[in-house]
């Protein structure tokens, strides 16, 4: 069964067109990334999904709940992790906790227990009962992250939720997920910038200017612009790309002192190049393609790039950050 | 109205009363702003106005001017403090946290009414504080009175609070926050007879004093306070008015939260 099931939702804010026609499903249990550029349109669908906006056309399901129709099914069924801040940051750590559990109905017997764990996952048990505005920003990302996980719903959002956190939290946050995952059984619908969260992901959709231009694992997607890239330095780049181009007829580029070779399996292909006496070798490496160049072949753009349209949510951003 | 939403209801009231604890400011304003008021109005200010009681006078039976605005001190304290709750809605969404609430599986009803509670619980505490001041004025009043002073404090704060939500719940921005006091809070308070007796006005501010709100509620707290010959109004008529205007504006605020963006 599709847990979220997305038909043709467009949605239209003054003048920006911000999600234009996405369709998807998202399968029980599945973790499902959208991975996209600044104002690509992810949190927008995020809004629609968690019903805090209207999509201006189209359908969205989820959990069999319409999320126009039965917007209170859908918010039963939900937890979030926002991209931007959401804590009350006059109370403390751990009253920011109580307010979620009371809100979401946890049973006053499991409600202390949840909350202590919760509290350790994000290694604030010392501070629990501090101000959450006396914390510092990736505190109070980590506070954000643990409330999120405090009830078990049935679709977890997290957009962009390890912005910002060492990388040490955000693999011990991601252990937690994934027995999560496990034991609960709990869908989880992703946005990042972290490639190798991405990886993490079942299945990868890449979004960009508020289009859905690629979905599938990322395995797939990977192979998908073919295989791997050699680059290689040698003190005579052009000499050693003819020969290399008609020796083992593979399809090579040169470009800032370096050699690109494309090639489908590039650690097998590495020993026999440098192993050849003709190549006067300096340095190689071998390159995977990494979600990131799936974008760049599919868009001409880095994800991390500015473009136009992404500054004014970049604006935001700094917006946010600045009121921590 | 389930077990589920009196919990949410619960939440969204036990969260403002946190707020107000922690907030030091708050508590020592809501002394130091009505002391000040009584000091400059009450001694000061009337003698240089020349209102003065006694038989015949401007004041009616009351033959002095602080015990005369006391009641109006009250009225105005718990009218600025519920707006100042309602308008915490604003904040709310400026930082955020409206998202955790609006996204959560509790009624948008709950949300207003917990909402409403929560100012008029913060405001009936502030006026007890007021009370306090009541023998230093030389106001005195039955513990009987006190019973039925404190509900009423309750409905009137309850109205105000609601009318706030409602002007809140589609505020955007910080800056609409300086408007409404401007524009609203501080009409409403001087059109409600808090300060001078609303006989002593020109016909025309006499019928906008009918339009406030607040008229209804000071009126019958002075009634209370001083006796029921001082008060302009049946208490009944005022209470009935400040029912009837609290319900229309807890409705709407409730209209207001289940509207759609
Ligand atoms: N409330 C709003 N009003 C008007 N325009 C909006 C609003 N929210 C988003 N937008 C616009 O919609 C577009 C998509 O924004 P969205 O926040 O969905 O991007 P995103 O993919 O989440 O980007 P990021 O990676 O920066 O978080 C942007 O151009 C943004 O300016
Ligand atoms: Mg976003």
């Amino acid at each position: 069964m599709a847990m979220i099931e997305v038909d043709n939702v467009r949605k239209l804010f003054d003048e920006i067109l911000a999600v234009d026609g996405v369709s998807f499903k998202v399968h029980e249990g599945e973790v499902f990334g959208f991975l996209g550029p600044n104002g690509a349109g992810k949190t927008t669908t995020i809004n629609i999904l968690c019903t805090l906006m209207q999509p201006t056309s189209g359908r969205a399901v989820l959990n069999g709940y319409d999320v126009v129709k039965s917007p209170h099914d859908v918010r039963s069924s939900i937890g979030i992790v926002f991209q931007d801040p959401s804590l009350d940051e006059r109370l403390s750590a751990k009253e920011n906790l109580n307010f979620h559990a009371l809100v979401y109905n946890i049973p006053k017997e499991k409600r202390e227990e949840r909350i202590k764990k919760v509290l350790d996952l994000i290694d604030l048990t010392p501070r629990q009962n501090d101000i959450v505005r006396t914390f510092s920003g990736g505190m109070k990302r980590r506070l954000e992250i643990g409330r999120g996980l405090l009830h078990f719903p049935k679709v977890l959002f997290l957009d962009e939720p390890t912005l910002g956190l060492d990388p040490q939290t955000r693999h011990h946050i991601w252990d937690y997920l994934n027995e999560l995952r496990e034991k609960e059984r709990i869908t989880i619908f992703l946005t990042t910038h972290y490639m190798d969260e991405a990886e993490n992901c079942d299945r990868v959709a890449i979004i960009d200017q508020g289009k859905i231009i690629a979905l599938d694992t990322p395995d797939e997607l990977k192979k998908s612009i073919g295989g791997d890239t050699i680059k290689l330095k040698t003190k005579d780049n052009i000499k050693v790309a003819k020969e290399i181009e008609s020796r083992f007829k593979l399809q090579v580029i040169i470009d800032d002192g370096t050699i690109f070779i494309k090639t489908d399996d590039g650690e097998s292909m590495l020993p026999r190049l440098i192993s050849d006496q003709s190549i006067p070798v300096v340095s190689v490496s071998v390159h995977r393609p990494t979600l990131e160049d799936v974008f760049l072949h599919l868009t001409g753009r880095k994800i991390r790039e500015e473009q136009g349209s992404a500054i004014k949510s970049m604006r935001s951003h700094v917006r946010a950050l600045r009121r921590r | 109205m389930s077990f589920k939403d009196i919990r949410a209801i619960y939440s969204i009231w036990l969260r403002d009363l946190t707020r107000y604890r922690r907030d030091r400011f708050r508590l020592v304003s809501s002394v130091a702003q009505p002391a000040l008021y009584l000091f400059v109005f009450g001694t000061g200010l009337s003698r240089g106005l020349a209102i003065r009681g006694g038989s015949g006078s401007s004041l009616g039976p009351v033959d002095n001017y602080v015990v005369f605005i006391y009641p109006g001190i009250l009225g105005m304290s718990l009218l600025f403090t519920s707006i100042f709750s309602a308008m915490s809605i604003i904040w709310d969404r400026e930082f955020g946290f409206l998202k955790e609430v609006m996204v959560a599986p509790i009624s948008r009803t709950s949300v207003a009414i917990g909402k409403a509670m929560g100012g008029s619980t913060v405001a009936v505490i502030q006026g007890l504080i007021i009370l306090l001041f009541a023998p230093f004025i030389g106001v005195s009043f039955s513990i009987q009175t006190l019973v039925i002073i404190i509900p009423l404090m309750f409905l009137i704060s309850f109205s105000l609070t609601s009318f706030g939500i409602v002007i809140a719940a589609r505020m955007e921005s910080m800056e609409g926050f300086q408007m409404v006091m401007n524009f609203l809070v501080m009409p409403l308070f001087l059109l409600s007879g808090a300060m001078f007796p609303i006989e002593r006005l020109p016909e025309w501010l006499k019928a906008l004093t009918v339009l406030d709100p607040l008229t209804y509620g000071v009126d019958a707290l002075r009634g209370l306070m001083l006796g029921m010959e001082v008060s302009a109004n049946p208490i009944s008529l005022n209470i009935a008015v400040i029912i009837a205007f609290g319900a229309a504006m807890i409705s709407l605020a409730v209209v207001m939260f289940n509207r759609k963006e």
